[in-house]
């Protein structure tokens, strides 16, 4: 029987170190799995956040080998021989062990002026299915949050925070922007608070994204281009100002619609 | 002595943050109250994720003959009668409304040619009725309410975990205490009414497609707290899990894979189905291979495929294959679309399928069969309550969801899930909000039983010794896969039984290492209790029902026995119980089917 060497860090925000566990290795297994043998032998108290167990919620998203990933969908075998080091990730404030302080990612969320439809018909809208095909892109996202993780805007720049609403949510906006339904206007409230100017799309997010969304291609770019048209291309301003008749502005947008 | 703990005031509270959850919330917080909600996890993270296939709502978009009426009685003869007729009447008019409601709030469907909302087969639905986005329905399903929830300003209280419900003077529910698991510290919550939304309870089984999470919580809570829970002998064995490698085994294989043409072959390859026809399902299923394939393209020119039975029928027929030595080299049997489909197709209609396959198990499920065997996967039994407003038996308390009993009655059809959650968390909702409305007087906690569940929390940290919770946890784990699993016997629930008393005296003595920040450790020693409830409860009602039925299947008594058919069993402790109390376990007479329902399930059978 093979064997395994885990290097787990371990410690809370006032700091710690890493801790090395020696474990049997077993066909086919990925690091959860690994690390909840050491949970349910050596280190009953060793912190980590899960919940599907099959890449569909994002709960059990460190990094392995300096790499955001998801530990319930990396299997020991694509690793490099060698110890596996499991850290917990950067961006984010540490609370203990492997598990991070991801509020700021809640704390956006709650920026984001919500769907403004028309009103539904009887039986429901018609929408075809190349129109909500590229907002279902986006809505593959299951919030692992490792996107925002590697974004170097933020990962190491916290003051950058408060003014960046980070991949995730630029492909939430996109989204919103793209949804066959919606009649709110968010580009000025993307541009101006939410500090899309300052990706410089490098594609990092995309790289990482387990989902295999093509958030630099597929949101932000045109999500960039999108608010730079608005403000700078006098026939789309025009045709801006025509369109508000139905799309609200950004500054109503900002204003969150009466439940 | 008293301590002060942090503390919080709402008119409705809901532990839980799924779909029943957060579409309770909704509700209760557009009738202008102050709305708080619970959750163990982060938000987005419950298990409604993991649903993959669709939610049924009759509306007829893909089959204009369907209606719910016979929507209705798909879900009663699915649920093999054991069903509240009223939560399934109330389902099946419903769900339609509650779908088209999500698009509202942003959620973007599959569609038909002409825009409406694609719908798709599942098994035990006469005609394709699922609303669905891909395989992951149930991840658009909880975002949507979760986006819907926040834009709303609802106060939610994440990685928080409830331990009890804690009674006013009155003896009506009236909040709870909790504990926050970045630093252990208690809160409690008083609130007017409390809605349970709090999920499943498979993680009392070892193969099972549940997360950490399905600890039965808030069936232990309630049943704690004086409600009644019904048929908790009833199990789903969803028939298509994993079963190699060992690391993902009882995870989820959609039921969208059968209903978009895949079979399923013994070591033979043999399409065995053909023989596991019940008498029931006779007349509507196909009894030829060539019958069968043709009702994919038009229902009207060949009936059902039986791999499309019931899904309790499905996970006894792969059971009965691999006992008979016709399974798959991992104790399974396979599952063909590869050969039956295109790969555009599959990686169209089953994309998280497709990923799910290749990175965890290294196969390419549009050239090779996967491997697949039953896992623990839902629970039809729970909390008793009203089906118009989802009251429980205890003033105060409302349940929907999963923990509510009822409403799927012996087996749940595949896709009855997810617009139940919507269905009865509007109810829940609405429910909770007319009782605050009309509620005068206090929300004062018991203070002794805030004290006593919180030194119950504490009592693993000052043992000098005792057992670690992850060897209770593995070893009851395994007693229920092999006592209380899919086919029964008198001789092992009996066992179990017994068996159950041993663990409860293990879980009193449990040593927790380390502190009280996020110790997941610490967090397992709180859920046990709750799956000793789940555990005694479910085998109590399998020993007392000497019959064969949907999700309880006893090999000593392998027939459906009429006068089993009329009343459920239901489970009380006495008002203020522990998880140490006695349970009493009565008959709870079903209610009686008005004449005009009876005839809707009598007709076209």
């Amino acid at each position: 029987m093979s064997t395994v060497t885990m290097r787990v860090w371990r410690g809370d925000a006032n700091g710690g170190d890493f801790q090395q566990f020696e474990l049997e290795k077993n066909e086919g297994e990925v690091v959860l799995d690994v690390i909840h043998r050491i949970q349910a032998t050596e280190a009953p108290d060793l912190a980590c956040r899960w919940n599907c167990k099959a890449g569909k919620c994002g709960s059990c998203a460190v990094e392995i080998n300096g790499k955001p990933r998801l530990m319930c969908m990396t299997r020991l075998d694509t690793l490099p021989e060698g110890a596996i080091t499991v850290t917990p990730m950067r961006t984010f404030p540490i609370i203990r062990d492997l598990v991070t302080d991801v509020s700021f990612n809640y704390a956006m969320a709650e920026r984001v002026p919500a769907l403004l439809p028309p009103e539904m018909p009887e039986g429901g809208y018609r929408m075809f299915q190349e129109d909500v095909e590229r907002g279902q892109e986006f809505r593959k996202c299951i919030e692992c949050f490792m996107c925002q993780d590697v974004c170097h805007v933020i990962r190491d720049h916290e003051e950058n925070k408060v003014n960046y609403a980070g991949p995730r949510f630029f492909i939430r906006y996109a989204e919103l922007e793209m949804h066959p339904l919606d009649t709110n206007d968010r580009r000025d409230l993307v541009r101006e608070e939410m500090g899309l100017g300052y990706c410089n799309i490098t594609k990092c997010c995309t790289e990482v994204c387990p989902e295999h969304i093509h958030i630099t291609d597929n949101a932000i770019i045109p999500l960039k281009e999108r608010v730079v048209d608005a403000h700078y291309d006098p026939i789309a301003w025009l045709g801006r100002s025509i369109r508000r008749k139905t799309k609200r502005s950004a500054a109503e947008a900002a204003v969150q619609p009466a439940p | 002595m008293t301590t002060n703990y942090e503390h919080h005031e709402y008119d409705v509270l809901i532990i839980g943050a799924g779909g029943a959850g957060l579409r309770a919330a909704i509700e209760a917080k557009q009738r202008g109250l102050k709305v708080g909600i619970i959750t163990k996890s982060l938000l987005g993270k419950a298990h409604t994720v993991m649903a993959e296939g669709g939610m049924a709502a009759a509306m007829g978009n893909v089959y204009p003959e369907d209606n719910w009426k016979v929507h209705f009685r798909d879900t009663m003869r699915g649920g093999k009668y054991l069903n509240n007729y009223r939560m399934a009447e109330l389902h099946a008019k419903e769900a339609p409304q509650r779908v088209w409601e999500l698009e509202q709030w942003g959620a973007l469907f599959d569609r038909t040619k002409d825009g409406k909302i694609l719908q798709r087969d599942f098994g035990g639905h006469r005609y394709a009725r699922l609303a669905h986005v891909g395989d992951r329905t149930g991840l658009e399903l909880i975002r949507t309410l979760q986006q819907k929830v926040v834009s709303m300003g609802t106060d939610v209280f994440m990685e928080c975990k409830v331990l009890q419900l804690v009674h006013d003077a009155s003896g009506r529910v009236a909040g709870c205490v909790a504990y926050w698991r970045a630093n252990g510290e208690f809160v409690t919550f008083s609130a007017k009414a409390v809605i349970l939304a709090t999920g499943g309870a498979g993680k009392s089984w070892k193969f099972t497609s549940n997360s950490w999470e399905g600890t039965g919580d808030g069936h232990a809570m309630a049943l704690w707290a004086g409600a009644k829970l019904i048929d908790m002998e009833c199990i789903q064995f969803h028939p298509t899990g994993m079963v190699w490698p060992l690391s993902v085994r009882g995870l989820l294989v959609t039921e969208g894979v059968r209903g978009d043409g895949g079979v399923l072959r013994n070591s033979n390859g043999e399409r065995f189905m053909f023989n596991y026809v019940a008498d029931m399902f006779r007349a509507e299923t196909a009894d030829s291979e060539a019958e069968a394939d043709r009702w994919y393209d038009d229902h009207a020119a060949g009936r059902r495929p039986p791999e499309l039975l019931p899904r309790d029928e499905v996970a006894r027929a792969i059971n009965a294959e691999v006992k008979a030595g016709r399974g798959s080299p991992h104790g399974g049997v396979f599952l063909d679309i590869g050969s039956r489909r295109t790969p555009e197709f599959i990686r169209r209609r089953l994309p998280s399928m497709y990923h799910q396959f290749m990175e965890l198990a290294g196969v390419d499920i549009t050239k090779e069969a996967m491997e697949i065997g039953p896992t623990c996967h839902y629970i039809m039994g729970g909390v008793q309550v009203d089906a118009e407003t989802a009251a429980t038996a205890v003033a105060g308390l409302f349940a929907a969801g999963e923990v509510a009993g009822g409403m799927h009655g012996a087996n749940r059809l595949g896709g009855n899930s997810l617009s139940d959650l919507i269905v009865f968390g509007k109810r829940a909702g609405e429910g909770a909000a007319d009782y605050v409305e009309g509620f005068q007087g206090s929300s004062d906690l018991d203070r002794a039983e805030v004290e006593s569940a919180i030194a119950e929390a504490l009592a693993p940290f000052e043992r000098e010794s005792g057992e670690n919770p992850y060897d209770i946890q593995r070893d009851l784990q395994e007693m229920m896969q092999a006592n209380v699993g899919i086919i029964r016997t008198g001789a092992e629930l009996e066992f179990a039984n017994a068996e159950l008393d041993k663990f409860a005296e293990r879980v009193a003595n449990i040593k927790v290492s380390g502190g009280r920040a996020y110790n997941p450790g610490w967090n397992l020693a709180t859920d046990l209790p709750s799956m000793i409830t789940v555990s005694r409860t479910t085998t109590r009602g399998a020993l007392e029902r000497k019959e064969s039925r949907g999700g309880h299947t006893r090999d000593d008594f392998p027939k459906t026995d009429a006068e089993f058919g009329t009343f459920n069993f239901a489970h009380q402790m006495t008002q203020g119980g522990t998880w140490q109390s006695s349970i009493t376990t009565e008959r709870s007479t079903l209610l009686e089917l008005p004449a005009e329902l009876k005839a809707i399930l009598e007709e076209a059978n």
